[in-house]
């Protein structure tokens, strides 16, 4: 792809965000949008954000789970941005129609006191460097119609994030097993999903490992104060206006969302 | 009691009915489920289950506990039921976990991860509550079951699988018996076939807690007459959507707190 068109396919991601107007899968409209590419125009559609005031706070890692790399076929995770503008605090609502066609994914958040920068990061580097973990909530949304996302469509559209919602209760990671804790995830009271914090890619240890290290081929590093999001805790849960969301992670705290 | 019942306007054989399964079992050869061509009622299907575990009986089996089955909500709407279903486990079917399972021994072998009661005292219902289940409760482990219905495709109504006593066959224990945690249904377990990573879960798949699913049994049963007996395990239901077991394939299961559990197929 040519780099207008890479800017191109940039600016109708930010518009169909802007608008909740969402698009043909870039996949259709652009050949040879490949794995590189597709995380060009990711950097420039943070760019243009930050551009315009937002600010970094933390990274998401996607495709975590096995079966969904499988349907994808593709052999590794993917990884998006997190701004200062996509988290909400607990308890407060999301507007109706503030989003296109939102799904919500329990998470154990990562806060790390240290920075992170890859290559070489071990499991060992990011448990020395996490200053606490939070039960949290990812909301992601797709800018591609009905999610008929491929991997390069969700690389371009930031992984698929829309909102974060962290809940008030920080936990040292040496307090818990990170792979072993269960989450029961609710909506509307009815239990929607179970699973398991090692259901990011085996164990969420490792996938912050796997993010710091794959942010190095950038020259991009996990900062002092970041927030991670591993990898979701169960299968995406589709909501509709009216809904609300709680995520309880037992011992370490639970956290909702509402959606207006 | 007769054997012959009349059941909506069938005659239900259900000494002939329970044949079927005891046959199906024995030869290893799947058959057409017993709703094909009979009305069952939920009642009638539990009686065709106590006599085919009166069969296993006379062949010198003894019943060492309960099981449920259809605990997820999910299975519940596929099957457009609102409840579990019980049914016994026997001393056949207690298995070595350290010998491989022999497939030549069953049909189409699945294996789900379990947390597994023991139990110290007499649980009769109703009127049993999650809380009786706990004080009753000598210690909880780990456990995979190994269900192998003998309908095709698994494949059945709720009234075929009470009957085939909830696809029973095999199940093994983890070495790790523990004073139940207050909270089972935050309990995580993760399940993976060969090394690799297929499923997770929480406790709360199982009735929204693994103790409510057999307080449930202790009640159902207890308007059968029927109670869970102290030193009776209680196998509570699978956690994650029942895998098939395959030759060479080793599955295993860790939960947080009770350790891990794991089976071979040879």
């Amino acid at each position: 792809m040519r780099k207008n068109q890479l800017q191109e396919a940039a600016r109708r991601l930010t518009e169909a965000e802007r608008d909740r107007q969402p698009i043909k899968p870039l996949t259709q409209t652009y050949e040879g949008l490949d794995i590189p590419a597709a995380y060009e125009v990711q950097r420039m559609v943070i760019a243009d954000r930050i551009a315009n005031g937002a600010k970094v706070r933390g990274h998401k890692v996607g495709l975590t789970a096995g079966v969904m790399r499988e349907q994808f076929g593709v052999s590794e995770p993917d990884y998006g941005v997190l701004l200062d503008d996509m988290f909400l605090l607990e308890g407060t609502e999301i507007p109706a129609g503030s989003l296109l066609a939102p799904r919500v994914e329990p998470e154990l958040a990562f806060v790390l006191d240290r920075p992170l920068s890859g290559p070489g990061v071990t499991v060992a580097d990011v448990l020395r460097a996490t200053a606490f973990v939070i039960p949290s909530l990812e909301i992601i949304d797709s800018r591609i119609q009905n999610w008929e996302i491929t991997v390069y469509d969700s690389i371009a559209d930031n992984a698929s994030s829309a909102r974060v919602v962290l809940g008030g209760t920080a936990t040292d990671i040496s307090d818990i097993d990170p792979r072993l804790l269960g989450v029961v995830l609710r909506r509307n009271g009815e239990i929607a999903e179970t699973g398991a914090t090692g259901a990011a890619l085996g164990n969420p240890v490792s996938a912050v490992a796997w993010l710091a290290n794959k942010l190095g081929e950038f020259d991009v590093t996990l900062e002092e104060g970041a927030v991670v999001l591993p990898g979701s805790c169960t299968r995406a849960l589709p909501v509709s206006p009216g809904d609300h969301v709680r995520a309880d992670f037992g011992q370490i705290g639970s956290v909702g969302v509402v959606f207006a | 009691m007769s054997s012959n019942l009349q059941d909506g306007t069938t005659a239900v054989n259900i000494h002939d009915l329970a044949s079927r399964l005891i046959a199906a079992e024995d030869a290893r050869t799947d058959i057409l489920p017993l709703s094909y061509d009979v009305e069952l009622s939920v009642d009638n299907a539990y009686r065709i289950q106590s006599e085919v575990l009166l069969t296993k009986e006379e062949r010198g089996e003894h019943i060492i506990g309960g099981k449920l089955g259809l605990t997820s909500r999910a299975k519940q709407i596929d099957m457009n039921v609102d409840n579990p279903l019980y049914a016994f486990v026997t001393s056949g079917m207690l298995h070595d976990a350290t010998t491989p399972v022999n497939l030549s021994r069953l049909i189409h072998p699945r294996v789900e991860p379990e947390i597994v009661f023991v139990l110290k005292e007499e649980l009769s219902g109703p009127g049993i509550t999650a809380g009786d289940v706990l004080d009753a409760t000598s210690s909880v482990c780990a456990g995979l079951e190994i269900i192998d219905s003998r309908y095709q495709a698994f494949k059945f109504t709720l009234q075929d699988a009470v009957a085939d006593n909830a696809s029973s066959a095999l199940f093994v224990l983890g070495n790790e018996f523990v004073d139940p945690p207050k909270d089972l249904s935050l309990l995580g377990c993760v399940l993976e076939v060969n090394g690799k990573q297929v499923a997770t879960a929480a406790g709360a798949a199982v009735c929204g807690d693994p103790a409510q699913a057999v307080a449930w049994m202790a009640n159902a049963a207890g308007q059968r007459g029927g109670s869970l007996k102290p030193g009776w395990l209680v196998l509570s239901g699978g956690l994650t959507a029942a895998v098939p077991l395959r030759s060479g394939d080793c599955i295993s299961a860790d939960f947080s707190r009770l350790g891990s559990v794991s089976v071979r197929a040879q």
